[in-house]
């Protein structure tokens, strides 16, 4: 029941929000945000003396199709629904920094946004899954596009269609599963979308091997892999600050999630055959990410790739199907979903000062602004994967588990700590410290308020990076409940 | 049956209504009694009757159902007449009249159980359209989409007409069930030939009708001409009663013929398929665009044509109604919102729409809702019509039109996408003020954005029903 609730309060809070304006709007959006992370939180807790039993809900919701609204929650689910649920009030606060038009509207899009997220991290139904997918792509859809920068319609468009047109290829790989199912027990209908159903189906080598393609290009687009990056460094870079966090910080983790949970297990053939072209690509993705990172000259861009570069990575970590693997990108994605956010606050804050993004402008701020320094200093270093970090233990593991994998791919996929240290602390050198911008003397630092913000994402980093296990725990049944499927 | 007579009645009263003059009981009127008919047809849900007139009409389930939606598309749509109401238009009351006759036509055109009933139902609706589609006198292009339409439509009957007396000639019945025998175990194999050439022009005349390609060129002509208010009863009404027709045409009278009939719907499907959403895309006219929009859903229909194979029931005829009904509402709206909004600003490119977001949420709320149903984006109705509708498609082995139709549908976002982008993402015109909703039409309006939402969250109590 609680997966229910969790599932629609954001929903309901977003209906609410259509009718209330002003402080008031910013009190429910903010008080719904923290009721939601409450309630995770102690699903979190609970979880371990109940198990994953107690959070599942399966009501039939079109019967004659054999479609269930199945909802439930294991740790991988349960990590990332804690992830979503502390990063979507912090994002609220950053957004009540900027004078968005019809911030209601705003607000309530950013929690309907967090509902399809919610959803897509716990449906355990094929239909289901796909449904709260798309949900989750037309507040966004909107976010970016009508609070956006300049070339907010074009860059839209893109992003639109090139996502839609990937999930309509996963729809049809679901549909062609579904009808291989039998019934459920106890159902009238002929088929079932039950992702056990689809555990149990057992394809040829040759059906999995295009079904891998179908449903891989939704998540493949998503994350983004190259070369399906294109759409994304251009709606990060336009999208206004908190929809560009919401992408990186939490929309990109769906692709993810969604290749362990809905791809892996489900064409296993299929993804032992393409796991080594995957593989590459994702490497390639993280050496073509870094290095356009090196060259860019706008704060937000940069972080587009670097993003790009450190998804790769991430990536790379699940196809190499090996179970150190696995948790690292569990445990990445925490982290990388704070990094990023942590970096986009900074990008954010920055240009609220200053009213510019691009690097050659800024210069010299630290002397003025030794708190944002060190939250800077805290997320790049945490990205850069610093011992004591979150992403150090994220990249670690990956990185372990791509050596696993093999050897030389894991070498040349290490070097993305290299490139990373490379362009981000660049980018630090060349906007806090260098030769003093004619902002140097006239900038603020963060105001408390702003500050509140960090310092539960500099909590967290500190809290992955000393204290993984915490996590790890949460997923180990989860994972290897993964890796037995794919290896059957 | 009860409704036929219900609305026979009624259009005859509402002719003496306009004796009285009194436009202000008109549009009241017109939607309590529309209400009435809905209920007397729902009443017939699940109630066996005895076919009418020597088997001339039945009254099953299959006519209820699409009686049902072209009733309820009526009465979601009378509210945006309101502007004929106050521009003191003197032939109101005929226009209703003209409404409520062509809904008689349409539901014969549903129950029918005999060729002759077909024809009379389809001249019915015609007629009535054909005289709606000028009804904007002093206005040259609709002069000239009345025209437009009339000369095809006289045309595409007479088609239709010779068809039936081929069809007739070949194997001597009018009956849909005795044809099925008689085109199951024909009598005389040398009439084959011409058995089916008429089937062919059966085809090819309700191909016009449904504005399926290669016979839709008069659609976006006709649609662009003609007021609002009855394109958008056209590109519902007469297309769910239409589609209606067809499958029964093809599931009870000729499933014998599949070998024949099949493979010129499928071309018929892929062809529709590619015209219409490729002509949308073209579009930088709102109403045109919906034109060819239109045509497009015609196309996704005829899967359905197909994935019947000839079968009344089931999943096939279900998805029909499905996709029906949402693309009904979902049209509606569309219309009624572009309807409020061009007699406003007088533009009906997508420019016209530029800005609305701002100066009227709603509408540009509901036509959001529509657009995105239209697209079959999920939470909305028009996302389980195509998705019951493929599924359907892809169970009888339809792999290569599935995978065309999907194809197609991505070429729909883009052109559905235009108003949404002109509503939120341009600025509106300088000088915008909003546009005037009066109080029965905002609610109509949310009603029409919470049923498309509402089938797109729980459809199962529409889905599976036939």
């Amino acid at each position: 029941m609680l997966t229910a609730v969790l599932l629609f309060l954001p929903l309901a809070a977003a209906l609410l929000l259509l009718f209330v304006k002003g402080a008031a709007a910013r009190a429910l959006a903010f008080g719904a945000s923290l009721v939601e992370f409450a309630l995770a939180a102690y699903a979190a807790f609970d979880f371990k003396t109940h198990g994953s039993e107690a959070y599942n809900l399966n009501y039939s919701w079109i019967p004659s199709a054999g479609i269930n609204f199945h909802i439930g929650l294991d740790g991988l689910s349960l990590l990332l629904v804690l992830l979503t649920t502390f990063l979507v009030p912090l994002i609220l606060l950053s957004a009540f920094k900027r004078d968005y038009d019809s911030p209601s509207t705003f607000y309530a899009l950013v929690l309907f946004m967090q509902t399809g997220l919610l959803g897509v991290f716990t449906s355990l139904d094929a239909f289901l899954f796909y449904f709260f997918w798309e949900v989750a792509l037309i507040p966004i859809y909107f976010l970016a596009g009508a609070w956006g920068g300049e070339r907010r319609v074009a860059i839209t468009l893109k992003f639109f269609l090139y996502t839609v047109v990937g999930s309509l290829l996963m729809l049809a790989g679901f549909v062609y599963l579904y009808l291989q199912t039998g019934p459920a027990a106890g159902s009238l209908a002929q088929h079932s979308s039950e992702l056990s159903a689809f555990y149990n189906l057992h394809l040829s080598a040759s059906e999995q091997s295009w079904l891998f393609w179908l449903i891989f290009a939704a998540f493949a687009v998503k994350m983004p892999i190259f070369p399906f990056h294109t759409w994304q460094p251009d709606t990060y870079t336009d999208a206004p600050a908190p929809a560009t966090m919401l992408l990186s910080g939490i929309m990109l983790k769906m692709g993810i999630y969604g290749t362990m949970r809905w791809l892996l297990p489900v064409v296993p053939l299929g993804v032992s055959q393409w796991q080594k072209p995957v593989i590459i690509l994702s490497v390639i993705g993280i050496i073509y990410g870094a290095i356009i990172a090196i060259r860019q000259r706008d704060v937000k861009r940069l972080i587009a790739y670097s993003s790009l570069s450190h998804v790769g990575l991430m990536a790379a970590g699940v196809f190499s199907l090996t179970q150190i693997g696995l948790q690292g990108a569990v445990v990445q994605m925490l982290a990388h979903g704070v990094n990023v956010v942590g970096m986009f606050l900074v990008a954010d804050a920055i240009e609220r000062r200053t009213g510019t993004r691009f690097i050659p402008d800024l210069g010299g701020l630290t002397r003025r602004t030794p708190l944002l320094s060190v939250c800077f200093l805290i997320m790049l270093l945490s990205t850069v994967a610093l011992p004591l970090t979150g992403g150090f233990v994220g990249e670690f593991l990956l990185l372990e588990g791509v050596f696993q994998y093999n050897a030389w791919v894991g070498a040349v996929a290490g070097l993305t700590i290299i490139f990373s240290a490379v362009y981000l602390l660049r980018m630090f050198q060349r906007v806090m410290l260098g030769p003093d911008s004619s902002f140097s003397e006239t900038i603020t630092d963060l105001t408390g308020g702003e500050l509140l913000i960090f310092v539960p994402l500099i909590a967290l980093v500190f809290w992955i990076g000393l204290f993984p296990n915490t996590f790890l725990h949460l997923s180990e049944p989860a994972v290897t409940n993964i890796l037995a499927l794919v290896g059957r | 049956m009860t409704s036929i007579i219900l609305l026979s009645v009624f259009g005859i009263l509402n002719l003496f209504l306009g004796f009285l003059r009194s436009n202000k009981v008109l549009l009241p009127g017109a939607m309590l009694l529309l209400l009435a008919v809905f209920g007397a047809n729902y009443a017939d849900w699940n109630v066996v009757h005895e076919p009418y007139f020597n088997h001339m009409l039945v009254v099953d389930n299959y006519t209820v159902a699409f009686t049902g939606i072209v009733l309820l598309t009526t009465i979601l749509l009378l509210p945006f007449s309101r502007s004929y109401v106050t521009s003191g238009e003197p032939n109101l009351a005929e226009y209703y009249a003209l409404l409520l006759f062509s809904l008689v036509g349409a539901i014969m055109m549903i129950g029918y159980d005999h060729l002759l009933m077909l024809f009379v139902g389809i001249e019915i609706l015609s007629i009535s359209m054909y005289v709606l589609a000028g009804s904007s006198k002093r206005d040259s292009r609709s002069n000239e989409a009345a025209l437009k339409y009339f000369l095809m439509g006289a045309f595409a009957t007479g088609i239709l007409l010779f068809g039936i007396a081929l069809l007739y000639g070949a194997t001597g019945t009018f009956a849909l069930s005795q044809l099925a025998t008689a085109v199951a175990a024909p009598a005389n194999a040398s009439l084959q030939p011409m058995l089916y050439i008429g089937i062919l022009m059966m085809i090819i005349g309700i191909g016009f009708k449904v504005s399926a390609a290669p016979f839709h060129f008069w659609t976006p002509d006709v649609y662009e001409g003609t007021p609002t208010f009855f394109t958008a009863f056209m590109s519902t009404v007469v297309k769910t009663a239409g589609f209606a027709a067809f499958l029964k045409l093809l599931a009870v009278a000729l499933p014998a013929a599949q070998g024949f009939w099949m493979p010129t719907i499928q071309a018929m499907c892929a062809l529709t398929l590619l015209l219409g959403n490729v002509g949308a895309a073209a579009q930088t006219n709102t109403k045109r665009m919906l034109a060819y929009s239109s045509v497009s859903h015609a196309g996704y229909l005829l899967i359905g044509l197909v994935a019947s194979k000839g079968v009344l029931q089931g999943e096939a005829a279900s998805a029909i109604f499905f996709y029906s009904l949402a693309y009904s509402i979902a049209t509606v709206a569309a219309f009624g919102v572009l309807k409020l909004v061009t007699d406003h600003r007088k533009d009906d490119s997508y420019a016209g729409l530029n800005g609305l977001g701002k100066t009227n949420p709603l509408l540009a709320f509901v036509m959001t809702v529509a657009m995105l149903s239209l697209a079959g984006i999920p939470l909305t109705g028009g996302f389980f019509g195509k998705f019951f509708l493929l599924a359907a498609a892809v169970g009888q082995g339809y792999i290569g039109l599935v995978v065309f139709a999907v194809i197609m549908s991505m070429v729909g976002l883009y052109y559905y996408l235009r108003p949404l982008i002109a509503m939120y993402l341009k600025p509106a015109p300088e000088g915008a003020t909003p546009v005037p909703v009066d109080g029965i039409q905002t609610v109509t309006l949310v009603v029409l954005a919470l049923l498309t939402i509402l089938l797109g969250i729980v459809p199962g109590f529409m889905s599976g029903i036939l």
